[in-house]
């Protein structure tokens, strides 16, 4: 539960999920990261720190540079979650359609038996 | 029928949730107010539904429970702000599970050619008390336009390396 509240978190900064999306064609360097921003390499680290934090990127060292590595675990179970909410929604209000349709002044001539 | 659109808006704790349905604001107006109706909608199919109070009425106050088939129970109460007419509701709204975090839900009817759009919009007192119910499953809560992410976490997903762990 923690860890799916500081994975939304980490996902509600717009440069983190652009981070991520870049992550996603493979590993990358900080610096590799930061050239299509208009943000400072510190800035990066700081939203990179994040992401490790939620455990939705994992950091390693090849030769000098730290590479940064989606992890696709919590992201899949943010999107469990993101399901269920949804899920919850969508049977609520089809069970209010359903309801709605019982309500209505029948049209359909099968309905049509006195309903006195 | 509708689609349930579902929106968070990044740095305000609020939530925005719209659907229209095929029929006349007058029936949407009667299953939100008339508690035999409500509880035919309102709760999630696996639970029970039991409504103690639904008075929907300036300074009227409302409690359900949901049960499921463990005997766990969940409750939640609050009350019924201003006129509640066809054109709209206010209430607050507050899960039983996590007292104190109070949420004001506002909703529209918006009726056009017989058919009716309902918007909701939700007001926590804060990110971090949207984040607390997320955190609890149960419901009403969801985290900073995070819903409007779910293609993009589709996207990472897909691309995802198959397999990892090459030995060097």
């Amino acid at each position: 539960m923690d860890q799916l509240s500081s994975v939304f978190g980490a996902l509600a900064d717009p440069t983190r999920r652009a981070i991520l999306a870049r992550l996603a064609e493979g590993d990358r360097t900080v610096f590799e990261l930061t050239a299509p921003f208009s943000v400072s390499q510190p800035a990066i680290s700081r939203h990179l720190k994040v992401l490790e934090g939620a455990g939705l990127i994992s950091r390693s060292r090849r030769a000098t540079a730290r590479l940064s590595h989606i992890e696709a675990e919590p992201l899949r179970d943010a999107t469990e979650w993101l399901a269920k909410y949804q899920a919850f929604w969508d049977e609520r209000f089809d069970q209010l359609d359903a309801l709605l349709a019982t309500l209505k002044p029948s049209s359909e001539p099968a309905q049509q038996q006195e309903g006195a | 029928m509708g689609t349930t659109k579902i929106d968070a808006p990044a740095g305000v704790p609020f939530i925005d949730i719209s659907r229209e349905f095929d029929a006349p604001r007058e029936l949407l107006y009667r299953a939100y107010t008339e508690p035999e109706l409500v509880k035919q909608w309102l709760g999630p199919r696996k639970y029970e539904m039991v409504i103690d109070r639904w008075e929907p009425r300036d300074g009227g106050t409302w409690r359900y429970v949901h049960r499921d088939d463990d005997g766990n129970a969940y409750g939640f109460h609050g009350v019924f702000h201003g006129p509640q007419s066809v054109d709209g509701m206010l209430q607050t709204f507050e899960f039983e599970g996590a007292p104190g975090h109070v949420s004001l839900d506002s909703l529209k009817f918006e009726e056009q050619d017989g058919r009716t759009v309902i918007r909701t919009h939700s007001v926590y007192q804060s990110l971090e008390a949207r984040d607390a119910m997320v955190a609890s499953g149960m419901g009403e809560g969801v985290n900073e336009g995070f819903i409007r992410l779910d293609d993009l976490i589709a996207r990472l997903l897909a691309k995802e390396p198959a397999g990892v762990g090459s030995a060097t």
